[in-house]
């Protein structure tokens, strides 16, 4: 009956970093966590096959079909106990439903329940020829702006990313499904290559609406 | 096996009683009450058969006032007449003083032991904040609508825009708790606007809802399927509407006048707003307006108009596209446009909006009312008059929340257009040898430094034992309720030291403001402080008996053994004997005792849902194939 809490793949690019000594004031009041009865994982939650590919259609459909039976609105009148309880299950279901929509956060949670916990806060890659890649993308992403026509130039960045993406992906099915403890290292590997790129794809992002704002 | 209840006359709490239920749209410039009778949403008027109340108060020699005798206070008294209070709910000294430096008010910091970042207005009838000023509004809707529905109310919906950051909803809640009203749910104001159209006209697809009201600026991507909105990203600016639009012609008028705006004073400067105003709402209908302030006058043409409010325009098209963007939608993906707020009624918006989605905007429902009117949907939904099943509201978190980190940058837990509720953990580590403390400090926003994002709250995690730099394990937890408001805990991993807020934003009210105003207001002024508490145990422990009677009546027999059912039935009459008999503590602690013993029932029943929700979804598809 233990929570099921998922912060192994809330990750942190820059891994972990401390914080500071400083002065305050403690407050409690008594924010407590329920214990929830959502033992099954993600993919039995949502009643789908475990697998790499997911049916975003049936995805959806689950999803609304579970928010309206557990969502908060639904006990409006009620005490304040029974809403907390249908906050932890309806967060719950946000969380899985992201977890398995997301290829990312997918491919960590498969291998999660393979039994791997990819500590993506300690992500030391790892292939130089990869490294040297990303170094190149990352200058090009930092010239853009004083690009002739950094429009263009963003556009052409972000479909390289989608693309490699793209191949990560059939990489990671590739190996996942073969499923040797040898065939998960390198799946392992690619996820963490995957994270490289979906940041970069955040930072292109980022600066894609910067420059729309002018 | 189930035993026959019956309750003692007069207060039997009644499962499926009809439940007075409000939706209220709480603007900047003007508020709403409505609610639904005999299966119509409608707005309320007062006795003069006006439905708008100009968010205006005015503390006056007499007494407090609310709506037009207020407003019209305010070229005669601005100092102590109290506009756009919006603005300021949940913003620091600091904020009010950005906010054009065109206020009449003289601010104040709070009084000593008060929430410090809080500004207080001056008034002649003392300082009050902005969630008192928001409070008297709410009180003058809750009065109408007793009036009018005659009777005690059961709850309400109140509207807030999309882009409210964690202190600006917790200061409107404050607001609603301080009128005395029970909250059933925060909603987003473009959201009510689509619930109002959708429920009416069985709407599908993507939806944009553009709200220019007086003091804010929304836009709101929506999905409609199968009676569930889901809102896929939001996006606005809280501090541009109608007011601009007036401001920017009344600076025109003061240039074209020959008069130098820092000369003015606060008279003159709400005369030519009031003007300003007058020319905007002319020129909706009119080619030109003649233009007077003064000695001086001159007219106004729609094209020139239109030019001065264009860079305004501007903005609000490209915070538009950056919701489109974060919907990872394109223009021409959008179904319907909804326009909301009077602001829209000026036509080059409409031009505008129209040309940039290729949609005609949706206009049939009066642009002032529908936000109310979808609330008030909402609100007899979730007071139980309708079945849940019909209508399901999922709305996302608008700005990211996270944490400070080493070198004053922000560690984003929960990145924005997250659906909410939402429950998030992250680890951190200790930074020195040793380290026995740790300050959380949470942020909202979007920049990468904290100090460009908004200071939610900080508390400490004490205890730790020392270890080595990075040896401890702190976990924090986020949690975002479906109002949007956000608890916070940290726990030690090795040790479970564990240490929690509920975020109180800097610029929110302590629970002890909250009841120091209780005590002073009007209302409440005869009131004995014992008979509140009392008053509202009595009402939470109702709460609790009829939820629990409805749900032993529907699932106890098949989820309970005899002796679980038989026990809570026990616990159920226990609680009504208390509810009569008791003191506000002591049916404080009933109600928690109780809480306990039906949790593993209120867990059942949620299992129970799911697994039903999941079969029902399967006959839905088979019907569909």
């Amino acid at each position: 009956m233990a929570r099921n809490f998922n912060a192994g793949f809330l990750f942190s690019f820059l891994g972990c970093r401390g914080l500071e000594n400083a002065t305050g004031i403690i407050t409690d009041l008594g924010f407590e966590c329920v214990v929830v009865d959502l033992t099954k994982n993600y993919f039995e939650l949502f009643e789908l096959p475990v697998s790499c590919q997911v049916d975003q259609q049936q995805l959806s459909s689950q999803y609304r079909a579970l928010q309206r039976a557990v969502h908060p609105d639904r006990f409006a009148g009620d005490g304040e106990r029974q809403q907390r309880l249908s906050v932890q299950y309806a967060s719950h279901v946000n969380e899985a439903f992201d977890t398995l929509k997301q290829p990312l956060k997918r491919a960590v949670y498969l291998l999660k329940i393979a039994g791997r916990d990819v500590d993506m806060e300690r992500n030391t890659i790892m292939d130089p020829q990869f490294l040297m890649e990303q170094m190149a993308l990352r200058e090009a992403l930092s010239d853009i702006r004083s690009h002739a026509n950094p429009e263009q130039e963003l556009e052409q960045l972000v479909d390289r990313v989608d693309r490699d993406l793209d191949t990560y992906l059939k990489q990671f099915e590739g190996f996942w499904e073969a499923g040797e403890e040898l065939d998960l290292d390198q799946a392992e590997t690619v996820v963490r290559k995957m994270q490289f790129m979906v940041k970069l794809a955040a930072e292109l992002e980022q600066l894609e609406s910067e420059l729309l704002d002018g | 096996m189930a035993l026959l209840q019956i309750s003692e006359p007069g207060q039997a709490p009644e499962p499926h009683q009809y439940k007075r239920a409000l939706g209220i749209d709480l603007g900047t410039t003007n508020s709403l009450v409505a609610t639904v009778r005999s299966g119509v949403a409608e707005t309320l008027p007062d006795i003069d058969g006006q439905h708008t109340l100009p968010s205006v108060v005015h503390y006056g020699e007499q007494g407090v006032e609310v709506g037009v005798p207020a407003k019209n206070s305010s070229l005669i008294d601005p100092e102590n007449t109290i506009v756009s209070v919006k603005r300021m709910m949940g913003r620091g000294l600091e904020d009010v003083d950005s906010l054009g430096g065109v206020l009449p008010y003289r601010f104040v910091t709070a009084p000593q032991g008060q929430n410090e970042g809080m500004p207080f207005i001056k008034t002649r009838r003392g300082d009050v904040s902005p969630v008192e000023v928001s409070a008297e509004i709410l009180c003058a809707l809750v009065g109408r609508a007793k009036d009018t529905l005659g009777g005690e109310l059961d709850g309400a919906v109140i509207t807030v825009p999309a882009y409210f950051d964690d202190a600006q909803r917790q200061a409107t809640k404050d607001a609603a708790k301080l009128a005395g009203l029970n909250v059933y749910r925060l909603l987003n104001e473009p959201t009510a606007a689509a619930v109002a159209y959708g429920l009416d006209q069985g709407g599908q697809g993507v939806i944009a809802v553009y709200d220019l009201g007086g003091g804010t600026f929304d836009i709101s991507i929506l999905r409609l399927e199968k009676g569930v909105f889901e809102v896929m990203a939001t996006g606005g600016d809280t501090a541009l509407g109608g007011d601009d639009f007036d401001r920017i012609v009344a600076r025109w008028m003061l240039r074209e006048a020959g008069v130098d705006e820092s000369s003015i004073n606060s008279l003159q400067l709400r005369e030519a707003m009031v003007e300003a105003c007058r020319v905007k709402e002319t020129l909706t209908v009119e080619p030109e307006v003649e233009v007077g302030f003064g000695e001086w006058s001159g007219t106004l043409s729609r094209e020139q108009f239109d030019e001065l409010v264009d860079p305004l325009i501007d903005r609000t098209i490209r915070a538009f596209k950056r919701s489109l963007r974060d919907a990872g939608l394109k223009a021409n993906e959008i179904d319907e446009v909804v326009m909301v707020g009077g602001s829209t009624r000026v036509p080059r918006v409409r031009e505008r909006v129209e040309g940039f989605s290729g949609k005609q905007p949706l206009t049939s429902i009066d642009p002032d009312k529908v936000v109310a009117v979808g609330a008030a949907l909402q609100a007899n939904v979730l007071a139980g008059n309708k079945s849940a099943e019909d209508m399901l509201l999922l709305d996302v978190i608008p700005l990211s929340l996270g944490l400070e980190t080493m070198g004053g940058l922000m560690e984003k837990v929960i990145h924005r257009n997250t659906t909410i509720p939402v429950s998030r953990a992250q680890e951190f580590t200790t930074y020195k040898d040793g380290q026995t403390a740790m300050a959380i400090h949470v942020f909202q926003g979007e920049r990468e430094l904290i100090r460009d994002n908004r200071s939610l709250a900080r508390f400490e995690l004490r205890g730790i034992p020392p270890m080595p730099a990075g040896g401890a394990k702190i976990r924090v937890t986020f949690q975002v309720d479906a109002d949007g408001l956000l608890g916070v805990a940290a726990e030690e991993l090795s040790t479970g030291v564990k240490s929690s807020i509920q975020v109180k934003p800097s610029y929110g009210l302590s629970d002890a403001d909250i009841s120091r105003m209780l005590k002073d207001s009007f209302e409440y002024a005869g009131d004995d402080k014992d008979l509140r508490a009392l008053r509202e145990q009595q009402v939470e422990a109702d709460r609790v008996v009829e939820a629990l009677a409805v749900a032993l009546e529907k699932d106890g027999e098949s989820l309970l053994s005899e002796g679980e059912y038989t026990a809570l039935l026990a616990d159920l009459e226990s609680l009504k004997h208390c509810r009569q008999a008791g003191d506000a503590k002591s049916i404080a602690s009933e109600i928690e005792r109780i809480g306990r013993s039906s949790e593993e029932f209120a867990a059942r029943r949620m299992n129970q849902g799911i697994r039903q929700a999941l079969s029902g979804q399967k006959v839905d598809d088979l019907e569909e194939f």
